[in-house]
């Protein structure tokens, strides 16, 4: 379980790396934290012959909160920057953030791993694909041409894939408004597993009152998916488990050796009803 | 039959890292995990390779004091960072056992021993970032890692323990559920 | 009379610091793989990729091209002998079957080794594999136990007609089938128990070296059995015995995974020989899981026969143990089948008893000994027995054992076996009141009025320890292990070395072996070291397994220091002109009763090696001796009851372990906090076994878990705190009074879990016999049947 070889190329700069990569082509690979990418080449799984080091890049490790009341977060922000939020910029409006980080692996991992690594790597039960897709952000990327926004429904295309063209570095993302009523809930066989499935609400709360909101699942599917049919039942007022029962139906998790298609989707049923009444409870 | 061992391997590259203080020069290839530097290049045995992909957690060392896994990192991602291994818990480096490590042979925490240096580096950087943490934060930390010999409780239990004499240790209280005042 | 009371400082049955924690804690202790030599190579295998297939040709030509790599061997390079295990059974029973060192003509599971890499490091030697060119004639891979004896079934080995390594009929009580017929109460299970890894956490490895003034191959490795080793690696290479010198350095676990002789470590001993370089090999995790030796997976289909009262009357099983591709050495493919053939009735008494035991071979990666070898399957098959017929006749769960266990001791059973005295109905009340006076009975009905699932399991067992000589010469193994020898030294200085042929793994030796002889010889315990796993040093023996160290190897290691204190005392005796029982030993001097006179074991070292013209003629120079220990009986049997409480969630099927009470009996704790270590770390690794680790493959013979994401060792999330409450029963024929406690964890762990889980789906209808129990097992059981009325 040793790598196959690769040079090794250390970024002074976002616009370096990004030129780094044009030239290298097809055979390059970003490497943040490593944290996914590190185990796959372990396992040659992964075999990039240049292997292009952004970690040193301080300049994307950063999160503040902009002028509109939302929060930009720069990639090299590890998960445990996100968990502890040392500077205090989260606020009750992304606690959720902060709370969902506690699903990440375990605490070794959320040292190293970063934002931006996690959202570039696309797992399909990634923790922060799936609040970035409930919570609409938005993906800044830089390539040799300059740079480009990327909602987050058009970011990510299916396993391990996405919008990120190969000379195109994340350097940050941003959550564009405050999720007081958000939650993000999952279930695996071990804690800090890969969840099984995972879910994620936003709800609109106005006057104690549900109005409406987001919901969005991993692990159902190639990649972090909104439920539109269980979000409706929200709009039109119904339950938390109408809307959990619904969210069950409308999707087709793929079977595996941890479970078949209908127990995943019984724990689709569980797990937006916890995510629910955690949300509202905030 | 080619017995010659001594074959030119391309991209070799001198990193300089900082390991419990000391500053070593590496020549090696790049892709030599951290892990693998510390402990053959730098002969600083005493972390333990279990799995190589981040799971076990045999490996974890601090890095800029924080608990990393080093199979996780390639050795030239570590240059400029502060790295410290089990070998500098001991106080003076190698003789009197620190506090955590007597707290891990009072309760018992290691049996063969190969996983204890991963608890401990994972302890030891867990502790300084949450010394109030209370037991059960302290199990989820030590979720973390995989140990087969002990089940666990001990481990948890010598963490806790030591955790808990630090804070009463505390010359100013420390504000901890169990802190003492001197 | 001595002013030193012995008794007053004895440290048998103290808690005292583990000698061996400073330098584990420090980063200093040494594995095998933290041994660096000059001119070291590294070697990494070629294994198959496929399951079942004749070897068409191995062409590693272009392995010498990749940079780094220095060698490349196959079997037709080495033409190293087989490893071959052995059982004294006709034909009819045990089929004998060759492991080459490195695969040839055939392979026989994904995983097996082909060839040898040897480079500059383990990168390159890994870069190397890549270049092999392996051509295969795929075979149809034999994948179930159901396709082993299929009447068409392709044979794994040739010479193994319906794939059968095993088959023994044993015991047969006369009339037992009338019984079956006219038992008011007949219960029957059908079980699968998943396939295991023992998973040490330190991976196999090895490195090999030949040492020219010695004229010997210096081979160590993390093993459990080095003299067994070097017996296999002299046969393997053609070396007499001498010229092979196995080295144990610390090891990080084993649990019978390294209980069995690998071909790994044959194949880079024979690579160091041929190179006259240092070779080391280090198993990584993906081969680890997938290509060493597993474990536990088995069938039984077992009936029991009960009286109205819940007596049993007769119990008829057929057991089916999948080995996998090969016979391990020392132990062959007969270790599962053959102990859970002699030993399943356990703790109760039992009148009628018939087994058919059996060890079917698999295309999959072969297995070896697991902490508890069968114990914790045919455990798990009595007890969920005993529960099921505690249903039909509407007793209580615990009323039923109550009413079974063996009472009077000793007890000889239907399956020959004598039992020494045990506490296994005191355990079991103990149990119970502790799981009582916590109030989960309450807690229990509490949440099934809320429409939770609370459960309460509990399972008996005992295990027999201090196999000696006798017992294994039953199971007619070829290498039958048993006694065991300890020399003990004392130099000039006072202070002793003592040798014991078991091998410590994580079990505390260096501490408990020590208590021993300290207390024998009233010397401080720092003045006492123990030496092992070095095949130059020790005289012989047989390692660690079947909890076996501190039965046969204490014993041994106190009859030498009992030994060596009457040659201190003879001589003390020689100087004062009294008889050797006028002195006794404490404080590290022998002192003559009614009398001042001392002489410190310094002054008596100092007489014994450097002033010997002063000893009787009778008296020969020196401080050392040799003593042995061998058990000539049925072993002695630790015992224990364990209790579980889970809570099943609706939701998600996961199980939830709430509390986990343990009440054991190992006779005399040498020290009681390893032995409750040995209880928590037994108890984790069976519950990973009962909830959580399984290795699958598929039809193509492909393993499931090549990592950590798929193979799922529990953590500290998962296993909970354990309550131990200690009995002592003492043996009365090891030396300590001690019995083994080493694997009594693991052994009664899966019982305890799934009744805790079958407790709870009660109200369901649905009882589960598998393991591990999935998720998904447990959730359809509680969803998938409607709500029946709940049970008191």
């Amino acid at each position: 379980m040793k790598p196959a070889p690769f040079q090794y190329h250390r970024a002074r700069d976002v616009d370096g790396a990004a030129r780094l990569l044009a030239e290298l082509g097809d055979d390059a690979k970003v490497i943040a934290g490593g944290q996914s990418l590190v185990a796959m080449m372990n396992y040659r799984l992964a075999r990039p012959r240049h292997l292009v080091d952004i970690g040193g890049l301080r300049e994307l490790d950063r999160m503040h909160r902009d002028a509109d009341g939302g929060l930009r977060i720069g990639a090299l922000t590890t998960h445990h920057t996100v968990e502890t939020d040392p500077t205090g910029v989260l606020g009750a409006g992304f606690e959720v953030l902060r709370r969902a980080m506690t699903w990440i692996g375990h605490l070794p991992i959320r040292t190293r791993g970063t934002v931006g690594g996690s959202m570039a790597h696309g797992d399909a039960t990634a923790e922060w694909c799936l609040l970035a897709v409930t919570l609409g952000a938005e993906f800044v990327v830089r390539g040799p041409h300059g740079e480009r926004t990327v909602p987050a429904g058009d970011f990510f295309h299916g396993y391990y894939t996405t919008a990120l063209e190969p000379d195109e570095i994340l350097v940050e993302i941003v959550f564009p408004r405050p999720a007081p009523h958000a939650a993000l809930t999952e279930f695996a066989e071990r804690r800090g597993d890969f969840a099984l499935v995972a879910a994620t609400v936003d709800l609109d709360v106005e006057g104690g009152e549900v109005r409406g909101g987001r919901v969005a699942l991993g692990g159902v599917a190639s990649a972090a998916v909104r439920v539109p049919e269980a979000e409706a039942v929200l709009t039109d007022g119904g339950s938390f488990e109408a809307c959990a029962a619904v969210a069950a139906e409308a999707v087709e998790p793929p079977a595996d050796a941890s479970g078949s298609t209908h127990y995943r989707k019984e724990l689709v049923r569980t797990l937006v009803r916890r995510a629910c009444e955690e949300a509202v409870s905030r | 039959m080619n017995t010659d061992p001594v074959v030119t391997h391309p991209r070799l590259q001198l990193i300089t890292l900082d390991a419990n203080g000391e500053q070593h020069d590496v020549v090696t290839e790049p892709r030599r995990t951290l892990v693998d530097v510390l402990r053959h290049d730098l002969r600083l045995t005493g972390t333990h390779v279990g799995c190589e992909h981040g799971i076990c957690g045999a490996c974890t060392v601090l890095v800029d004091e924080r608990p990393v896994r080093a199979c996780l990192m390639f050795a030239a991602q570590a240059e400029g960072a502060r790295i410290r291994t089990v070998e500098s818990l001991s106080e003076d480096g190698g003789g009197e056992l620190s506090d955590l490590q007597r707290a891990f042979t009072d309760h018992h925490a290691l049996q063969c021993g190969f996983c204890t240096p991963g608890f401990l580096m994972l302890a030891e950087g867990f502790l300084a970032e949450r010394p109030e943490a209370t037991k059960e934060e302290i199990r989820e930390v030590v979720a973390a890692n995989l140990c087969r010999c002990t089940g666990y409780q001990t481990i948890v239990e010598a963490i806790d323990a030591c955790a808990t004499a630090r804070r009463g240790a505390c010359v100013t209280p420390c504000g901890g559920p169990d802190s003492k005042e001197h | 009379m001595s002013e030193v009371p012995l008794n007053d400082s004895k440290l048998v049955g103290k808690a005292i610091r583990r000698r061996e924690d400073p330098r584990l804690l420090a980063g200093r202790g040494r594995f095998v793989d933290d041994i660096a030599l000059p001119g070291m190579l590294h070697a990494q295998f070629v294994r198959s990729t496929v399951a079942h297939a004749e070897l068409a040709s191995v062409d590693v030509s272009a392995v010498l091209e990749v940079p780094g790599v220095v060698a490349v061997f196959t079997a037709e390079d080495l033409e190293l002998g087989d490893i071959v295990a052995q059982l004294g059974r006709p034909l009819s029973e045990f089929v004998p079957t060759a492991m080459p060192v490195l695969a040839r003509e055939k392979v026989r599971y994904v995983g097996e080794p082909i060839a040898i890499v040897v480079a500059r490091d383990a990168y390159a030697a890994e870069d190397g594999l890549e270049a092999a060119k392996v051509s295969y004639v795929t075979l149809p891979p034999v994948m179930s136990e159901e396709a082993a004896f299929a009447a068409d079934a392709p044979l794994v080995h040739a010479e193994a007609a319906r794939n059968t390594l095993v088959d023994v009929s044993l015991f047969a009580t006369d009339g037992i089938d009338g019984i079956f017929d006219s038992a008011p109460c007949v219960v029957e299970v059908d079980t699968r128990t998943g396939r295991q890894n023992a998973l040490p956490l330190e991976t196999r490895g090895a490195v090999a070296h030949w040492d020219d003034r010695e004229e010997q191959l210096v081979l160590h490795t993390c093993t459990q059995i080095p003299h067994q080793v070097r017996t296999v690696a002299s046969r393997c290479l053609r070396l007499d015995e001498r010229a092979v010198r196995v080295v144990v350095p610390d090891m990080g676990g084993g649990f019978g995974q390294k209980c069995v002789v690998g071909r790994e470590e044959i194949a880079a001993a024979a690579a160091a020989l041929r190179l006259r370089r240092p070779v080391k090999w280090i198993e990584d995790r993906k081969d680890a899981l997938s290509a060493s030796f597993l474990a536990r997976e088995q069938h039984y289909r077992a009936r029991a026969a009960f009286d109205a009262e819940g007596r049993i009357l007769a119990l008829d099983a057929d057991v089916v143990c999948d080995m996998g591709a090969y016979s391990c050495y020392p132990f062959t493919a007969g270790i599962e089948p053959l102990m859970a053939s002699a030993e399943m009735p356990g703790v109760y008494q039992l009148p009628a008893y018939r087994v058919r035991g059996r060890a079917v071979t698999t295309n999959k990666a072969p297995t070896g000994p697991y902490r508890g070898v069968s114990r914790p399957q045919y455990v798990m098959v009595m007890e969920r027995l005993f529960e099921r017929a505690a249903r039909e006749l509407a007793l209580d769960p615990v009323e039923i054992r109550r009413r079974n266990v063996i009472t009077d001791f000793p007890y000889t059973g239907v399956n020959s076996i004598t039992y020494d005295p045990g506490s296994y109905l005191e355990s079991l009340d103990l149990c119970e009141r502790s799981v009582r006076a916590e109030g989960w009975y309450e807690k229990r009905a509490a949440a099934a009025a809320e429409g939770r699932h609370i459960g309460i399991g509990y399972s008996c067992f005992s295990e027999r320890t201090g196999y000696g000589s006798a017992a294994f010469a039953q199971r007619k193994m070829k290498v039958v292990p048993g006694f065991d020898i300890s020399e003990v030294r004392m130099d000039t200085s006072g202070t002793v070395t003592f040798t014991t042929g078991t091998m410590n793994h994580g079990q505390s030796h260096e501490t408990t072996m020590a208590q021993i002889v300290a207390d024998e010889l009233g010397l401080d315990i720092a003045k006492v070291r123990l030496h092992q796993g070095d095949t130059d040093r020790i005289t012989y023996g047989f390692g660690t397994f079947a909890s076996r160290s501190i039965t046969i190897g204490g014993s041994a290691v106190r009859l030498g220091a009992a030994k060596l204190g009457e040659k201190l005392c003879a001589i003390a005796a020689s100087r004062w002109g009294v008889a050797p029982d006028e002195v006794e030993l404490a404080g590290g001097a022998a002192r003559r009763r009614s009398a001042s006179d001392v002489l410190t074991y310094e002054e008596i070292a100092d007489i014994a090696y450097l002033q010997a013209h002063l000893l009787p003629k009778d008296i020969e120079p020196g401080l050392s001796v040799t003593a042995t220990f061998d058990v000539f009986n049925d072993g002695t049997f630790s015992n224990a009851t364990h209790a579980c409480v889970v809570e099943l969630h609706a939701g998600t099927g996961q199980v939830e372990i709430l509390r986990y009470v343990c009440v054991e009996d190992c006779g005399v704790a040498i020290n009681p906090q390893v032995v409750e270590g040995q209880c928590r770390g037994g108890i984790a690794q069976g519950i990973a076994g009962a909830l959580f680790e399984q290795v699958t493959y598929d039809a193509q013979g492909e393993p499931s878990a090549t990592g950590f994401m798929d193979y799922k060792v529990p953590t500290a999330h998962e296993i909970p705190d354990v309550l131990i409450h200690h009995l002592e029963t003492p043996c009365a024929f090891t030396e300590t009074g001690a019995k083994g406690a080493g694997e009594g964890g693991t052994i009664g762990a899966p019982a305890a879990v799934l009744n805790a889980v079958n407790d709870a789906l009660r109200p369901t209808g649905v009882e589960l016999d598998d393991t591990p129990i999935t998720l998904e097992t447990v959730h359809r059981a509680l969803n998938g049947a409607p709500n029946r009325e709940l049970s008191a």
